[in-house]
């Protein structure tokens, strides 16, 4: 049974990379949050795995609360968000889609080979599963440098957190309950206070093309 | 009945120091009410500075006291401790600002920036941290009364805070004061020598390597030398003193200059024990030079406080000369000449307080009178401002050093000083501290220039200007202020052998001996620091011989020339006008050492040619070292910042790449 069900985390883990390595290579911003969702799904659903294999009864709890959050709640946010300022369309990323997705691949092998030691020591059942959450934490890190937008930054941003709250269930069955009500509240008015932004943005440049952010250097 | 607990010295002058923050308060409380302000609590202030000096002169000659007061942050307590050193310091501190609080209660006016409560409450946290510091018995509470002090000290200077030049100079203050701020924390730092326990009583138990002793020297030296005004550290005196109100400059220059003495005579002397030889050389020539700089400076000034300002550096530069010459002596064991040394240094301090308190003080009802600070305005105010004229002339008698002042007295013990280094062990040392000697005596021979410039151009002649007519004297605080730092003046010149019974026990605190076993011993009217063969001094005798001499002369000329007096025009040697502006002005009578010491300034002229309609002449003086040291400083800082700008791209990615590339390397990093 226990291997059944790392197994299964497994398989969660993978497909949260394989949508990491979707959202780095996505350019539409509609696509971009329904991955967004369901890389949330993966998570929502590797949590209740380990939540059921451990017996952990509060990380049922913190599964509800990213069910509710991530797949529910905020790409809803997002999707009004973006209907309101009619960005719909594609993206143009500032670097080539290839390089970013070879980029991502050497990112994956540094995090797997980071995650080496620290899971040799963990007891955990997903222990396998540490680089895999660094990786998608780094990759999200990466799509936010690259694009050149406001929204898919923050969707990256978003994304970062869901790799941490990964490496958080897989190595140590999650944090305490307050620091992770904690998180989900930063990132929900995280989210809002950056709408807001996105919106001043506009109203300022007539575009949400971070570029036009230039001018607020000091020369 | 239970015995009243006995008082002692030291809760006396902490309770000085709550009854001064309570002045203070009292004066937020009374915020626009100038007469409250200056007529109840500024006087009453100077009570309070009479009651420290008492208190401090009563716990000089005991054993050292020392308190903890559970202040401040937890497990970490105010350690303090009164002991010679602090006592005397505290003296002065008493003495100077007894007189300073009165002139300044009749002192401050409406419409003078701060208003007067928020005046009050600055002037006495200055007096009270100013009083801490001399008590501290550990860095911590002297860091923090330090700061409060250079705070305080920073708010009083910017009183009139609507002009931007004064704010200039305060902000210039008080970067060169958190400068020497670090120096001196990170000197306490070298002091405690790893153990963690930063009381001086730690600091004095450790014994350090000559090269962490040498650190602390030199550390303490910088940072002590900021405050004082030591070169090339200078470069706020000059700027602050000119913008701060009188009372304010009076008690900086006065007092709090040497705190910073203070502060170098404990680092040098207490804490770090035995000086090494060389120390005394750097300290030497570094306060020489200090010395020649500030008075060849000050001969060349055209603004009365600017002249004042450079005067104190001068007069910081003797005291640390002394120290230095204290510090030699005391690396070589001869314990009575260091002693000697130390006690010309202290003395000097001492002096140096009462009578740059009382020229300042001077400047300020001068400037009141007249709203002029430049010397070309001014001119023949004796007439209508006598007591301000005749009690400055004491000061600047004093501060000229001339006999029976208190100036000469330390002068002269310094002198004597450097006579006995013919007796020193490094024969380069006996060939090279005459130089100094040489040195110090062409820097009071300036100094006596200098004074006589002050003098003469404020004071003497006519008035160059019309308004200066209706110039009027000091009100009766002023006055009040102002005689009692003339009479001590007078006092201190006159019974130099009760003063340095007064010192003794801090040179046997520090070096071990006292001058009181020396040749003046018994005999309180001659002062003989050595042997009263090799050299003595009597200033009673000398001012009984000078007016018996000036009382003859005058009823002679009475007696025998009066009565041939035939009264008739005198020859105008063909000026038959004589107007006030012929009279030798300020930049006139500066010329001569502007020509001699020309390589130390950066001159600027403007030279009328001979067909000018309407001439001018002007000629600005600059300090060399500003360009040579602080400007190079902010070029470099500029060039480094502009690299440093050049991380900031403006683009979003770019920083968030930053940060990306510093997590990778730090996870790369924890890995290896």
């Amino acid at each position: 049974m226990t291997s059944l069900t790392s197994q299964v985390i497994n398989l969660f883990a993978s497909v949260l990379l394989l949508i990491a390595f979707a959202m780095l290579s996505q350019r539409r911003i509609v696509t971009l949050i329904n991955l967004f969702a369901l890389q949330g799904l993966a998570l929502v659903g590797s949590t209740v795995t380990v939540a059921w294999a451990t017996g952990q009864h509060h990380l049922y709890w913190s599964a509800g609360i990213t069910f509710v959050l991530k797949v529910v709640a905020l790409p809803l946010i997002l999707h009004r968000l973006i209907r309101r300022l009619n960005v719909k369309w594609d993206i143009e990323t500032l670097i080539n889609i290839p390089t970013m997705m070879l980029v991502g691949i050497v990112l994956v092998v540094f995090a797997f080979n980071l995650a080496l030691p620290i899971s040799e020591f963990s007891n955990s059942i997903a222990r396998g599963t540490l680089g895999i959450a660094l990786a998608c934490v780094l990759m999200a890190f990466l799509m936010m440098i690259t694009r050149s937008k406001a929204v898919p930054q923050v969707i990256g941003f978003l994304a970062m957190e869901n790799g941490l709250f990964f490496a958080a269930t897989s190595a140590t069955y999650g944090m305490p309950m307050v620091v992770e009500l904690g998180i989900a509240l930063d990132v929900l008015v995280g989210m809002i206070i950056l709408g807001v932004f996105m919106f001043q943005i506009r109203e300022q440049f007539d575009s949400l093309d971070i570029h036009h952010l230039e001018k607020l250097k000091e020369d | 009945m239970d015995p009243l607990p006995e008082l002692l010295a030291i809760d006396g002058v902490m309770l000085v120091v709550v009854a001064w923050f309570a002045v203070g308060l009292a004066g937020i409380a009374a915020l626009h009410n100038f007469r409250l302000v200056g007529r109840v609590l500024f006087p009453l202030s100077a009570a309070l500075s009479i009651a420290l000096a008492g208190f401090a002169l009563l716990a000089l000659p005991g054993a050292p006291q020392s308190t903890v007061l559970a202040i401040g942050l937890p497990n970490l307590p105010f350690h303090l401790r009164l002991d010679a050193l602090s006592a005397f310091f505290l003296a002065i501190l008493g003495l100077a600002s007894a007189g300073i609080s009165v002139f300044a209660g009749g002192y401050f006016r409406q419409g003078e920036g701060t208003p007067p409560g928020l005046l009050c409450l600055h002037y006495h946290l200055f007096l009270a941290s100013m009083a801490m510091v001399l008590l501290a018995d550990d860095a911590y509470a002297f860091m923090v009364t330090w700061e409060v002090m250079a705070l305080s000290s920073y708010f009083l200077v910017t009183t009139n805070h609507r002009i931007a030049e004064i704010r200039r100079a305060g902000f210039l203050y008080l970067l060169v004061a958190h400068v020497g701020a670090i120096a001196i924390l990170l000197c306490f730092g070298v002091l405690q020598a790893n153990t963690g326990d930063y009381t001086f009583a730690n600091m004095r138990a450790q014994e350090l390597s000559p090269f962490w002793a040498s650190c602390a020297f030199l550390l303490a030296l910088f940072g002590f030398g900021a405050k004082a005004g030591i070169l090339p550290l200078h470069v706020w005196l000059p700027e602050a003193h000119p913008a701060a109100p009188s009372p304010v400059s009076a008690l900086m220059s006065g007092v709090m200059l040497k705190t910073a003495i203070y502060g170098m005579l404990r680092v040098n002397f207490d804490l770090l024990g035995s000086p090494l030889w060389w120390w005394g050389v750097v300290a030497l020539a570094l306060g020489l030079a200090t010395a020649l700089f500030g008075v060849v400076f000050a001969a060349a000034q055209v603004d009365m406080k600017r002249l004042l300002a450079y005067s104190s550096i001068e007069n910081i530069g003797l005291i640390v000369v002394g120290l230095g010459l204290a510090m030699i002596f005391a690396a070589y064991r001869m314990q009575s000449l260091a002693a000697l040394a130390l006690v010309a240094s202290l003395y000097h301090c001492l002096n140096h307080a009462i009578f740059k308190s009382l020229l300042f003080l001077g400047t300020g009802s001068v400037l009141h009178a007249t709203k002029e600070r430049s010397l070309g305005k001014l001119g023949g105010l004796m007439r209508f401002m006598p007591w301000v004229a005749w009690t400055t002339l004491a000061g600047v008698i004093a501060s000229a050093g001339l006999p029976p002042s208190n100036g000469f007295v330390s002068e002269w013990l310094l002198l004597q000083g450097f006579l006995f280094t013919g007796e020193l062990p490094n024969p380069y040392l006996r060939m090279l501290v005459p130089v100094f000697a040489a040195g110090v005596v062409l820097v009071a021979a300036l100094a006596g220039y200098v004074m006589v410039k002050f003098f003469g151009v404020i004071f003497l002649g006519r008035p160059r200007e019309e308004k200066l007519a209706q110039a009027h004297d000091a009100g009766g605080l002023e006055r009040l202020g102002l005689l009692w730092l003339t009479a001590g003046c007078v006092l201190l010149g006159l019974f130099p052998v009760a003063v340095l019974e007064t010192i003794d026990p801090i040179t046997v605190a520090l070096v071990g001996r006292g001058l009181a076993a020396s040749g003046s011993a018994g005999d309180w009217l001659l002062l003989a620091p050595v042997s009263a063969e090799r050299a003595s001094y009597s200033p009673i005798l000398f001012l009984l011989v000078t007016a018996a001499v000036v009382v003859l002369a005058f009823v002679l000329v009475r007696r025998f020339y009066h009565g041939r007096v035939r009264r008739a025009a005198p020859w105008d040697c063909g000026f038959p006008l004589q107007t006030a502006r012929m009279q030798d002005t300020a930049e006139g009578f500066g010329q001569p050492i502007r020509q001699i010491f020309e390589p130390f300034y950066r001159m600027h002229r403007e030279l009328p040619t001979p067909f000018d309609e309407a001439p001018r002449y002007k000629v600005t003086v600059e300090d060399p070292l500003w360009a040579w040291v602080y400007l190079r400083i902010a070029a470099a800082t500029e060039a480094a910042s502009r690299w440093v700008g050049m991380l900031q791209r403006g683009r979003i990615s770019i920083y968030l790449l930053y940060s990306f590339l510093t997590l990778v390397a730090l996870l790369f990093l924890t890995q290896a």
